[in-house]
């Protein structure tokens, strides 16, 4: 008589992995943010080769949607696809039937009906890319929705601090200019406080949320607060709420005297970063811009390497070893 | 001041657990309705259902005229009935406005025709809301408006205010006012606090609404004018009206079903349906309306019922208009999450959805009482439903219970004598 066997989970067909997105730090622990640094520093290892193209997401699909005007991230993207062979398809608003007055939903019903693998998403408003990962069956990527968060950027500056210090946790980060208005500031204060880094946010009064120490950061006026961090980061302050009669500082000329980042307000060996695009002479002097110090390339180099991170941790199910990631340059 | 569909007046008996707060009954009773009057109480019956006065909502959007495909004054009150609700007063803040005789005239005329229960209206403050221009209160009082408000928007100017409350005096209506500072205002999508500071949200601060009740409350008081604070949302405005109550002034204040149950916290879903104004507060500012509505100080819950077509609220959160419907959920809403969580009393529930409305507006109370036409609202305390978008009269889902199992069933209503929803 053969033995009757009850079918137990492990003869079970694996279920269909979850369909997984990147719209906030939050929603990442800190073994996947270290996964995707390390899958990253495989793919870095990639560009030193003469043929620069890669055949892991040979046959995918990504959309590119991006509703404001962007020139690192929206490239960056495109190449990331690129170079792991993915087909592309880049949507900007001008041009478009966004431009019509279409809503964020039927634009994605209908890029949906592509049925694309992933959506890279970047809209002015928060939880955008939550409204396309519900009216579409993609995996979607958060390229930026309001002032809420902008995830790749917060990892490509990962990537960009774990490769010029050697590590992440217990460094101290100063972040400093327009935290209220600035995705940059939220995803990066998340990012690191994960990581085991610690975070101070320094800006004028009014543009430093009320209650932001819930981040799990220091929030201070005080730009001498900058003086012991191993790394200053440097927000872009923008020019329109500079203006007179927005009233968030006085003056661009008040805001550059007390929270621009100058030589003299930087140490030797202190790093210093920066999202892009900057405004020398506003929040940030022009001679640190151009310092040794200054990491601002090296971070538009690792957007590159992250975000095909990004890309194929999403499109492979689930965690992968590194060593799969390693095996792709090879295939 | 209220109109309505001059329909039947049924005949009918109830039995029952019959509260009535303000009469002090709470009893298994059997009613006899004759006519559309309450002819016999008798004992008798089982607590199976419970009977209460039927609820008066001073606060409801019926979008008409100018938004019918959101709400009509049908939908509306057919949702209101639905709801438990004998008496409803709708939002001046259609298309046109109701800033004339004219135009709340062919209203009354409409509620004459297709209201399904009694309906009021208030008219507004100034013309067209602009706040710029008194309407004209008196004539309009005479025509049948139940009060004045610019609901929607705040009176921003204090003379205008002053003016206002000296002017509502004389046509004998109350003014009710959504106080709102708008230069602190501006650019708020919720409240301002740790969960925008997290979400980057631009924010509306809890000041931004106590500062103009300070105002309002220190005119009102300077007036000798009686004046009510509609939909309260902060602890420091709560705080404010108990000082101004204490020194003597004539005010009344409601607060929503939402910021009675929800916080802030609920934003984090990024759901449209939580967007409203004013906006869900912090947990500290939930709690002192709460403890308002124990103890009096505010005196009516108001659902602040704000229909909104499907594909404007299917929107990124900064894109979707403020509001939420809640006429056909208000009393399960608040039953689950206060009564069963021992938050409340069932009989100061209630109260607060009946009589403490009515009194504001001097309206005619719904009461248990031999004689009284009959007002009544018959509930299942113990049936548990699933709120779900094809459940509802109204013509608008936008609520922020969908898919949520409430318990607590309204399974009658009886609106002036006649059974409007069974």
């Amino acid at each position: 008589m053969p033995e009757l066997r009850v079918i137990g989970e492990e003869m079970r067909p694996p279920a269909p992995p979850e369909r997984r997105h990147l719209i906030s730090i939050k929603d990442l622990a800190r073994e996947d943010v270290e996964r995707l640094l390390a899958i990253a520093r495989t793919f870095e290892s990639s560009l030193d080769r003469e043929v620069k193209k890669l055949p892991a997401l040979k046959g995918r699909l990504v959309v590119n949607l991006f509703y404001e005007s962007s020139t690192r991230t929206s490239s960056s993207f495109e190449l990331a696809a690129k170079r792991l062979s993915a087909d592309t398809m880049s949507i900007k608003s001008a041009g478009s039937s966004m431009d019509k007055g279409e809503s964020l939903k039927d634009t994605a019903l209908t890029l949906g009906a592509y049925d694309p693998d992933v959506i890279v998403i970047r809209h002015p408003q928060i939880g955008a890319p939550h409204l396309v990962a519900r009216a579409t069956r993609a995996h979607v990527v958060n390229a930026g929705d309001g002032k809420h968060q902008h995830p790749t950027q917060a990892l490509l500056d990962l990537y960009t601090i774990r490769a010029e210090l050697g590590r992440i946790e217990g460094l101290h980060v100063a972040i400093v200019g327009d935290v209220m208005h600035s995705r940059v500031a939220r995803s990066l204060t998340q990012a690191l406080t994960l990581m085991g880094a610690s975070v101070t946010l320094v800006g004028p009064p009014a543009l430093l949320p009320r209650d932001v120490e819930v981040l799990g950061c220091d929030a201070t006026t005080d730009i001498r607060a900058i003086a012991d961090a191993n790394i200053v980061y440097v927000l872009r302050m923008q020019r329109e709420r500079m203006e007179a009669g927005a009233n968030y500082v006085p003056s661009l000329r008040e805001y550059a005297a007390r929270w621009g980042i100058t030589p003299e307000r930087v140490r030797p060996g202190q790093k210093v970063m920066h999202p892009g695009p900057m405004n020398r002479g506003v929040e940030i002097d022009p001679r640190v811009a151009d310092h040794r110090d200054a990491l601002i390339e090296s971070q538009v180099r690792a957007g590159l390497v992250t975000r095909m991170a990004v890309l194929y941790d999403l499109l492979t199910s689930g965690p992968v070893p590194v060593q799969v990631a390693a095996a792709v340059e090879v295939a | 001041m209220l109109f309505w569909k001059n329909g039947s007046r049924d005949s009918l008996t109830l039995e029952g657990r019959v509260i009535d707060p303000t009469e002090g009954i709470d009893a298994c009773l059997k009613l006899t309705i004759e006519n559309g009057v309450i002819a016999r109480i008798e004992p008798g019956g089982d607590a199976r259902y419970t009977i209460a006065p039927a609820f008066v909502d001073p606060h409801v959007h019926l979008r008409t005229p100018g938004r019918e495909d959101e709400e009509t004054l049908v939908s509306g009150t057919a949702a209101a009935a639905a709801g438990g609700y004998c008496a409803i007063l709708a939002m001046p803040n259609t298309d046109p406005v109701v800033d004339s005789a004219a135009t709340l005239g062919s209203l009354v005329e409409a509620a004459r025709a297709e209201a399904e229960i009694p309906t009021g209206f208030l008219a507004a403050i100034t013309k067209g809301q602009g706040g710029a221009e008194l309407t004209e209160m008196a004539e309009l009082a005479d025509a049948g408006a139940a009060g004045f408000t610019d609901d929607g928007r705040p009176v921003v100017s204090a003379g205008l205010m002053r003016r206002a409350l000296q002017y509502g005096g004389f046509a004998g209506r109350r003014i009710a006012l959504h106080c709102e500072e708008p230069t602190l205002s501006r650019g708020g999508h919720m409240h301002e606090g740790a969960v925008s500071a997290e979400l980057g949200f631009g924010g509306y601060p809890s000041v931004g609404e106590s500062v103009m009740v300070e105002r309002d409350l220190a005119l009102a008081r300077y007036e000798d004018q009686p004046l009510h604070l509609l939909h309260l949302s902060a602890a420091q405005s709560v705080a404010a009206l108990r000082a101004a109550l204490d020194a003597g002034v004539e005010a009344t204040a409601e607060v929503t079903p939402h910021h009675l149950c929800l916080t802030d916290e609920a934003v984090r879903s990024l759901d449209a349906n939580v967007k409203m104004n004013p906006p869900l507060r912090a947990r500290e500012d939930r709690l002192a309306l709460l403890d308002a509505l124990k103890d009096g100080t505010i005196g009516a819950i108001a659902t602040d019922h704000a229909p909104h077509a499907r594909h404007e609220k299917e929107v990124p959160f900064e894109a979707a208009p403020f509001g939420v419907t809640g006429l056909e959920t208000a009393f399960a809403a608040l039953y689950t999450n206060l009564v069963q969580t021992g938050l409340l009393d069932l009989d100061t529930l209630l109260e607060r959805m009946s009589a403490g409305p009515a009194r504001v507006y001097r309206l005619e109370r719904p009461r248990v009482a031999t004689g009284a036409p009959a007002n009544l609202v018959v509930l299942d305390l113990d049936m548990a439903w699933r709120v779900e978008e094809d459940g509802f009269r109204s013509r608008s889902v936008n609520s922020w219970l969908l898919g949520q199992t409430l318990k607590g069933k309204v399974r009658m209503t009886v609106a002036a004598g006649k059974v409007v929803h069974s």
